[in-house]
């Protein structure tokens, strides 16, 4: 990791390839440039989620910590490459004025031609198309059930706003549920009549679910407490009986279907480098999810 | 009406394809195939969300064993092999549907167990009657397996069920024996039922090539006899035989390699566009290259053989192929084959394919190199282009999965100098935890019944017709020539290609 404090975009962009040269190896696989935004304390442990993520996606990775908008305009970087990156990355450190046109210092330090994604770790802008760093992305990833505080209100919000690109890792953490409710009735080609969510009392990825339920289902489908953790059954009904998913313990689930014996299925609960690893495989506008978010702010308002 | 599942939504392609309810037959438990590669690929397919709940898998050998000895040997080839971490709730998943079935592969009693196995799993764990038998065992087991399954009703799917057949090469020793085994197992299954795996079909940068054909405009236009001076394709071990002996002796290279992953990889190099990505229009263009196949009228100048000798590979002092444990001094098995095809179309005309494979070669590499013809004119000083050889696409299949174009660059300085440099492509995501492996993926596919990277056996057979005359000619002159372990193969292999004015690439 080389340090540049006091720098601007083309000094960090002349030590990226300098970087690269020196990792021994100049030539570009790099297939898109990623961008995360973090506060201080969060930003080390979303970079080294990326850097997991990078060996699926060898990416360009930009980090910006934006830090206290007051005061004259600071740029602190640190460039690398190699060291178990499939790419290269750069921490960048704004602080004063520039905090408010990170952008500018963004853009520059794009990869040419290939696609953008962009994630907030924790907290993320009400209307992540209308931010200026969102706007530069094709992708732009929030995490609403990694928000301080105000869960289900960040998820809402993030449905409020959607446009096509955003997407929520409260929505890929759903889907090995929803392959395996897919699957169910795969194997029972029956009309659902009622759908039942059970999930920990504050559970962004629940709130979705029910939503695409209810979508796809057409029917009224409930939401149940339980102490968790995350998403603990998922029932729904037939007129031959109950397809049910059940997982207490976040790992392994019974599944449980009518006239078959109750099967133990995996289950397990994913960590964010394999979430933000599928969020990256695919950055055309997600149709489902879009239609998920509308719903949700439907059943939302009816209340 | 048929129904039509509501939460599958064509649009939803984060949802991954999990197979319907199902189980899988092992014969052949305690070998290699088994242990090193369709057990661990089983785990992971669990380990990945991909298999049904309730899958079960049905040992069957000649051992004295209980299902928990069946599932410690799972266990223990799982944990040395398998790709991803190993997870007890995956582990216990899986474990619950372990059944071991002790027997000899004439034995009717061992089959009415199996039979009774087979539907008790469809009653306890809702396997829905579909099996897929995998033969990881020697073919000339086949016949009594499959006709034991017949006869204990377990190759008759009831209605709305399936019962699929796995076979690994080989498939045959020539096109008379690939005909007597696809008589016997297609008197049994459907031929859509049956599944020759060839797991070269099943990796990244295979299909990839297809990908890279067929998504992208830059490569079609050069592609084709006007720009392509010739193809090679090697595929190299830098291992011996090891303990294979019994089954290698009496094969050897050609059958081993060149019949199937070889013809495969140039079927796919050289095939037209399908009118669409499915089973059937990819098996069209396939088979219609193979039929257009020839081999040049000299065998003796386009082809060559050899056998490793004793040497220094890598390092390590190793021994020759005639000194290996169980080879005959006298064997004339080869280790390394080369052979020259040409494709009779009006795409490839002109243009040779040369194969290569072999034993104890200086690396383990798979690749298809297509190399273009010189620039007609070059208008530069002659000295100037002097390193300058011809342009090439390297499709590495593996090891270091990707691409590499060579093409010529100025070197810096002063002076006009032109010579080689690679451009190299490498997609991170072959090497990852997230993507499948070729096993994980063609036994997926059984299990979804999906065959696009299955060679039915039209494509067998045309393959041995293909090879067929080089190996009787073989077999009625000389013998291999022995060439030093850790080189690049016998000197008759360079002279070959020689007398057509071209070199090997070192891979």
């Amino acid at each position: 990791m080389i340090e540049l404090t006091d720098t601007n975009s083309s000094r960090i962009a002349a030590e990226l390839v300098r970087s690269r040269i020196r990792a021994g190896s100049p030539a570009m696989g790099m297939v898109m440039t990623l961008v995360i935004v973090a506060p201080e304390e969060d930003a080390a442990e979303a970079m080294a989620a990326a850097k997991r993520a990078s060996r699926e996606h060898p990416s360009r990775v930009l980090g910006v910590i934006l830090g206290d908008a007051r005061g004259a305009a600071q740029v602190h970087a640190q460039v690398g490459s190699g060291d178990g990156w499939g790419g290269e990355t750069a921490l960048i450190r704004l602080k004063g004025e520039v905090v408010k046109h990170a952008e500018s210092v963004v853009l520059p330090l794009l990869l040419p031609d290939s696609p953008v994604a962009i994630w907030w770790p924790t907290s993320a802008p009400a209307d992540p198309a209308a931010d200026p760093l969102g706007a530069l992305a094709q992708r732009r990833i929030t995490d609403s059930a990694a928000v301080p505080r105000g869960k289900s209100t960040a998820m809402l919000t993030q449905c409020r706003s959607y446009a096509p690109g955003n997407t929520d890792l409260s929505w890929t953490r759903l889907t090995p549920w929803r392959a395996l409710l897919a699957a169910a009735l795969d194997q029972h080609p029956l009309k659902v009549t009622r759908a039942k969510v059970t999930a920990e009392r504050i559970s962004p990825s629940a709130d979705l679910l029910v939503a695409w339920l209810s979508d796809r289902l057409k029917v009224e489908v409930t939401r149940r407490n339980s102490d968790g953790p995350g998403i603990t059954e998922v029932s729904m009904d037939t007129r031959e009986g109950p397809i049910r998913i059940s997982r207490a313990d976040g790992r392994l689930a019974t599944f449980s279907s009518p006239n078959r014996p109750d099967r133990p299925v995996a289950l397990k609960r994913r960590e964010v480098p394999a979430l933000l690893a599928e969020e990256l495989r695919r950055l055309d506008e997600d149709d489902v999810y879009a239609e998920v978010a509308a719903r949700l702010v439907k059943l939302r308002s009816k209340k | 009406m048929t129904y039509a599942n509501p939460l599958r939504d064509p649009q939803d392609r984060r949802l991954p394809r999990i197979a319907g309810p199902c189980g899988l037959v092992l014969f052949g438990v305690t070998g290699d195939l088994s242990r090193k590669k369709v057990m661990p690929a089983i785990y992971d397919l669990a380990n990945r969300g991909l298999l049904p709940p309730g899958f079960s898998l049905v040992g069957f050998a000649r051992r004295d064993w209980a299902d928990q000895d069946f599932a410690q040997i799972v266990h223990d080839a799982v944990k040395e092999h398998a790709r991803t971490p190993f997870r007890e709730e995956v582990w216990k998943q899986l474990s619950e549907g372990f059944r071991f079935v002790s027997g000899d592969f004439d034995d009717d009693a061992a089959f009415a167990h199996l039979r009774h196995t087979v539907d008790e799993l469809d009653q306890l764990r809702g396997t829905g009657g579909n099996m897929a038998f995998y033969l990881a065992i020697p073919p000339a087991f086949f016949g009594n397996v499959v006709g034991q399954l017949k006869e204990h009703g377990l190759s008759d799917p009831g209605p709305d069920q399936w019962r699929r057949v796995v076979v690994e090469k080989p498939f045959g020793h020539d096109l008379e024996s690939a005909r007597e085994l696809n008589q016997i197992l297609d008197g049994v299954f459907p031929s859509g039922s049956v599944f020759r795996i060839d797991h070269y079909l099943g990796k990244e940068t295979v299909q990839n090539i297809l990908a890279m054909r067929f998504a992208n405009n830059m490569f079609e236009p050069i592609w084709n006899a006007n720009y392509v001076d010739h193809v090679q394709i090697t595929m190299a071990e830098d291992i011996g035989i090891g303990g294979r002996a019994g089954y290698y002796d009496g094969i050897g290279a050609a059958r081993d390699v060149i019949q199937n992953h070889l013809l495969q990889l140039m079927a796919l190099v050289a095939m037209e566009e399908p009118i669409a990505f499915d089973a059937r229009s990819l098996r069209i263009e396939k088979q219609k290259v193979l039929k257009s196949a020839t081999l040049p009228a000299r065998l003796d100048l386009t082809t060559a053989r050899g056998q490793y000798a004793a040497g220094w590979a890598g390092g390590e002092k190793v021994q020759g192929f005639l000194d290996e444990e169980g080879i005959k001094k006298t064997s004339t098995t080869e280790t390394f084959a080369a052979i020259t095809v040409n494709v009779e179309t009006r795409r490839w005309a002109g243009v040779p394919f040369y194969l290569r494979t072999g034993k104890r070669l200086g690396r383990r590499v798979t690749e298809v190199a297509v190399v273009f013809k010189r620039a007609p004119h070059l208008p530069f000083a002659q000295t100037a282009t002097e390193d300058l050889s011809q342009n090439a696409l390297v499709i590495r299949v593996q090891p270091d999965e990707g691409m590499t174009l060579r093409f010529g660059s100025k070197v810096p300085g002063t002076a006009m100098e032109i010579r080689d440099v690679n451009m190299d492509f490498a997609y991170g995501g072959s090497f990852t935890e997230a993507s499948a492996e070729a096993y994980e993926r063609l036994i997926l596919d059984v299990l979804l019944g999906d065959p696009p990277l299955f060679p039915r056996h039209e494509e067998v057979e045309l393959s041995w017709k293909i090879l067929d005359p080089v190996i009787e000619f073989w077999a009625r002159k000389g013998k291999p020539e022995p060439y030093d372990s850790g080189t690049w193969g016998p000197e008759s292999a360079d002279k070959m290609l020689a007398r057509d004015g071209r070199t090997w690439r070192r891979p």
